[in-house]
């Protein structure tokens, strides 16, 4: 008997045709440098908090997690100190128990997209493994201008393939009780995007 | 002649797994039909996620650039697919990733289920996945002792209501709030007793209850959107966070793939993460998309590639380009036939005007299923619809055709050649018109239409008239 992937393979090559496969791209490609003011707007649509930082970025978060009642936040490595909130800072590495019972993360991103309002992580210096900013139930998004680009193909050009990516676009949502969205199921249910 | 010394007529063999229907559509659409409830329901969630969709499409002045671009990257992942699979299989391999081949439903359920067993869990988590319901994965590992817990809301209202998905993105969208709250009053382990029927409150309900379960699992069970061939990166577009949980806690991932889901480039997401968003929910962008290459965070990874009848697919011209689909599910909420019998009439897991095409195909042609390509009216709004273009009205006549060819000669279509003959000559026209005259008192008898015999089904939905007096021509010659 012959091995599934060679079966699999032959039936694919009996049937596959010899088509043309040149793919026109004439859609819009990268763009470079995003709208700030757009991507601010795009970002409340999905029913996150936007912030400006004016001045300095350190005092700008405390100011926001003092709002949303929250006095401990998990800090990933390599997260920049001159940003850091004054509140009590929790350190990586976590466990997964005291990421759940603190609650709260705070975190840098690789890029954001003025477009689509989305901010993609990949795991690297200030953003820590993917489980950090996904089990706490409140996160804060710390976001510099320039990282803002302009739509999905700047990003994917810009993105590393080979790094957790996680994209995302607002708090945890549903649209799965009569295609209405709510907000917040298991994912964060609270996202603040505070642009430094 | 074939690899396998076969006929290369007989082609690839069929799948087998959820998409077969256990009775006609037609009869199955008419119990929907009767369902005030259910009309009402379909109608409210089709008509809300239309208005979205029909917004975020306007918002892209390039749309259909994308949609053309898309288009041609399925094509050409249909005419290379045996490279791609085997650049994929070799990059996630490279990264850890270990890859399995499943050539039908029973061949994955086995690797998956041992792989399981081999981790000594006896619980899984699951990322909602169309290619595990397909070929029926939590029944098999419910045989083997394993519980499959559905993480995604609409599966988990799905799984607790011992109910079947009726919408590939929305699998309850047959379900209104109020009958959510009372599947979950009565199903959900500690669930509060007074539980309202608020979105918000339905949501809270099912994040507690699963999120003991999402902390402790050890393994989990995914599907994926897209496979990247030359970075072997996967991912999985979701809303809820569960995926995430999914994919990101326990040890162990195993991902079951349809092998048409793979894409050749990086770049080709670009275009796949601007149609499927805007298709499926109507958003700009879905709350949280995972990619991931390989093994990665200490995970150990998992990657099944499911055939089960998508070669037989590939095998017919005319009906591949079915195998373009993103699962969007578009197709069915603008669809005229869909809002109004729901997804449960066409007795596949894939339904709609996709679930038409798709089903009979992977199926091959199934007596059960072969009513599937009839439950359109061919109002094209379908193939308006589709981000990737499939000419689903034109592939629904070409199926049609096949199921007829593989029918032979029916009554039905002895009965119209027999009439093409007789019109075809004024005289034995006129002859017959005349002859029909003298059944005008058996019409009288109406139950004499409802009779069994081989025009039976004709008359099912149609009205037989009483001749006239007089025809036309007797009229005209008499005046």
């Amino acid at each position: 008997m012959t091995d599934a992937r060679t079966e699999i393979l032959a039936r694919i090559r009996a049937a596959q045709p010899d088509g043309p496969t040149a793919v026109p791209r004439e859609y819009r490609q990268a763009q470079g440098a995003g709208d700030l003011e757009r991507f601010a707007e795009r970002v409340s649509d999905y029913r996150a908090g936007v912030h400006r930082g004016r001045g300095d970025p350190s005092a700008a978060a405390t100011e926001i997690l003092r709002a949303r009642g929250l006095n401990r936040i998990v800090v990933p490595t390599g997260f920049p100190t001159q940003w850091l909130p004054q509140v009590e800072l929790v350190f990586e590495p976590v466990e997964l128990a005291t990421l759940d019972a603190v609650g709260a993360v705070l975190t840098t991103c690789a890029v954001a997209i003025a477009e689509t309002g989305t901010v993609v992580l990949d795991a690297g210096p200030g953003m820590g493994p993917r489980q950090l900013s996904l089990v706490p139930d409140y996160h804060l998004l710390l976001v510099r201008p320039e990282q803002i680009l302009a739509g999905v193909p700047d990003a994917v050009a810009a993105l590393d393939p080979l790094r957790p990516l996680t994209w995302i676009s607002g708090p945890s949502a549903t649209s799965d009780i009569e295609l209405n969205r709510v907000e917040g199921v298991h994912g964060p249910r609270t996202l603040d995007v505070l642009i430094v | 002649m074939s690899f396998l010394g076969m006929p290369d007529a007989a082609g690839p063999p069929a799948g087998h797994g959820h998409f077969v229907a256990d009775q006609p559509f037609p009869v199955a659409a008419e119990r929907a039909l009767a369902d005030q409830q259910l009309r009402r329901n379909l109608g409210h969630a089709t008509s809300t996620i239309r208005r979205k969709r029909a917004g975020v499409v306007a918002e892209l002045p390039d749309w259909a650039e994308l949609r053309t671009a898309g288009a041609a990257i399925k094509d050409d992942v249909l005419a290379h697919l045996d490279e791609y699979l085997e650049q994929l299989e070799a990059n996630v391999t490279a990264r850890g990733g270990t890859v399995h081949w499943a050539r039908d439903a029973d061949e994955a359920n086995r690797i998956v289920t041992d792989l399981v067993r081999v981790t000594g869990s006896s619980e899984v988590v699951k990322v909602k996945s169309m290619a595990t319901q397909e070929i029926g994965l939590n029944e098999a590992l419910a045989e083997a002792g394993i519980q499959a817990i559905e993480t995604d809301l609409a599966e988990l209202i799905v799984q607790l209501g011992r109910d079947r998905p009726s919408h590939i993105l929305v699998p309850a969208i047959h379900r209104n709030r109020s009958e959510i709250r009372d599947i979950f009053r009565a199903e959900m382990a500690g669930v509060d007793p007074e539980l309202s029927d608020d979105p918000g409150a339905l949501a809270e309900a099912a994040r507690r209850y699963l999120r003991a379960k999402f902390l402790s699992a050890e393994v989990a069970i995914s599907g994926a959107n897209f496979a990247v061939a030359e970075t072997g990166t996967l991912a999985v577009v979701e809303s809820e966070g569960n995926g995430r949980m999914c994919l990101t806690l326990p040890r162990t991932l195993i991902t079951v793939l349809g092998i048409e889901k793979v894409v050749p480039r990086w770049q080709d997401l670009e275009v796949f993460l601007q149609l499927l968003p805007r298709s499926s929910t109507g958003e700009r962008m879905n709350p949280y998309t995972s990619m991931w290459a390989g093994a990665i965070e200490g995970q150990a990874f998992h990657l099944v590639l499911l055939d089960n009848g998508r070669t037989a697919t590939l095998a017919d011209p005319r009906g591949r380009s079915a195998l373009r689909c993103i699962r969007c599910s578009a197709c069915l909420n603008v669809c005229p036939v869909y809002e109004r019998t729901g997804g449960h009439a066409y007795g596949s897991i894939y339904p709609g005007p996709i679930g038409a095409v798709l089903s009979p195909q992977l199926s091959g042609l199934d007596p059960a299923n072969n009513s599937l390509p009839f439950a359109s009216s061919l109002c094209g709004a379908c193939f308006d619809a589709c981000p990737v273009a499939i000419d689903i009205p034109s592939m629904l006549i070409h199926l049609r055709a096949r199921v007829n060819q593989a029918n032979g000669r029916t009554p039905e279509a002895l009965a119209m050649a027999v009439l093409a003959r007789t019109m075809a000559r004024p005289e034995r026209w006129r002859m017959v018109l005349r002859l029909a005259r003298l059944t005008r008192p058996l019409a009288r008898l109406r139950w004499l239409a409802r009779m069994p015999g081989p025009l039976s089904g004709w008359l099912a939905s149609r009205d037989l008239p009483r001749p006239p007096r007089q025809s036309l021509r007797d009229w005209w010659d008499a005046r």
